[in-house]
């Protein structure tokens, strides 16, 4: 039988996974809102987990937000992306100094 | 063993891997290619879960609309990977060192320890004639109905501000004004010009 826990699991090493994506890839936009994504699927699969396990289909209709989010998140993402290369012809993030942040 | 465990960790392995090898790629097309594979991996783990309907929606969306978005762009970019690659492997190591730790962390506040079969037993399967989608739906449409408003209006932000950020005025390119078509008078088009009648 499945536990609660292999899925639990199974989210906090794709979460790690993804963290770990985000600090060697630091350069490349587009990589890093892949890892977005699978963070945002890390959570989910913990959301589904814990719906079907406790019974309660309210942890379903969130996975569905969260999906509609990120969808729209990957959208915007992706525009500012083609917009920015446009005005540098890179998306390297160090090319992104012009606010001097 | 049974099989239903058995397909829940070749589903998982499935997963782990392709993830790994989404955030290790060289190619960012090949690190897209991956993630499409995780998500459909991932979609057969929640089928184990009874979550069909979020299953088939993971596919048709993440797999159908935003995948094929990244590919388009990333086909669309002309990327000098090399400039991007230069730090990966300088910060391989710090980026292994935090997963394991983070992993680690995590596993043993969410392991068999605190969320085993002991604290919660496997729930007992839906019937064959059981429908998810009519489950989530009948809540979706009445308990959810602000929240399924909302994000309605988040897609139409969405749409919105794509369109806006990445549409351009071309300096060549001819267009037509829909504001001043439909303002147009009568008068505009036609001339009526007053004459005498030629004499046969």
């Amino acid at each position: 039988m499945i536990a609660l826990s292999d899925y639990l699991i199974l989210g906090a090493i794709l979460f790690a996974i993804s963290i770990a994506g985000i600090f060697i890839n630091r350069k490349n936009v587009i990589v890093l809102l892949m890892c977005v994504e699978l963070m945002l699927l890390a959570v989910n699969i913990n959301f589904v987990a814990f719906s079907h396990f406790l019974g309660d289909n309210a942890g379903q209709v969130f996975v569905f937000f969260i999906l509609t989010v990120a969808a729209a998140e990957a959208a915007i993402g992706l525009a500012i992306l083609v917009v920015l290369f446009r005005s540098k012809q890179s998306i390297n993030v160090e090319d992104m100094d012009a606010l001097k942040g | 063993m049974t099989l239903e465990k058995l397909i829940f960790y070749v589903l998982a392995a499935v997963v782990l891997l392709s993830a790994t090898m989404v955030v290790t790629r060289r190619n960012p097309v090949h690190s897209a290619l991956f993630l499409i594979l995780t998500f459909v991996a991932c979609s057969g783990i929640w089928l184990l879960a009874e979550a069909e309907f979020l299953a088939i929606v993971l596919v048709l969306v993440y797999v159908g609309a935003v995948m094929v978005l990244f590919v388009f762009v990333l086909m669309m970019l002309d990327i000098d990977i090399a400039v991007l690659r230069a730090g990966f492997i300088k910060l391989l190591p710090l980026g292994i060192v935090l997963a394991i730790a983070m992993a680690a962390e995590l596993i043993l506040i969410v392991g068999p320890g605190n969320f085993g079969l002991e604290q919660y037993a496997v729930p007992a399967r839906h019937a064959a004639d059981y429908s998810n989608t009519e489950e989530l739906g009948s809540v979706l449409y009445t308990v959810y109905m602000y929240p399924f408003e909302i994000a309605a209006v988040i897609l139409l932000v969405a749409i919105i501000a794509a369109i806006g950020l990445t549409m351009r005025k071309r300096p060549g390119a001819k267009y037509l004004d829909p504001a001043g078509q439909v303002a147009v008078k009568s008068g505009d088009r036609i001339r009526v010009v007053s004459m005498d009648a030629e004499k046969g």
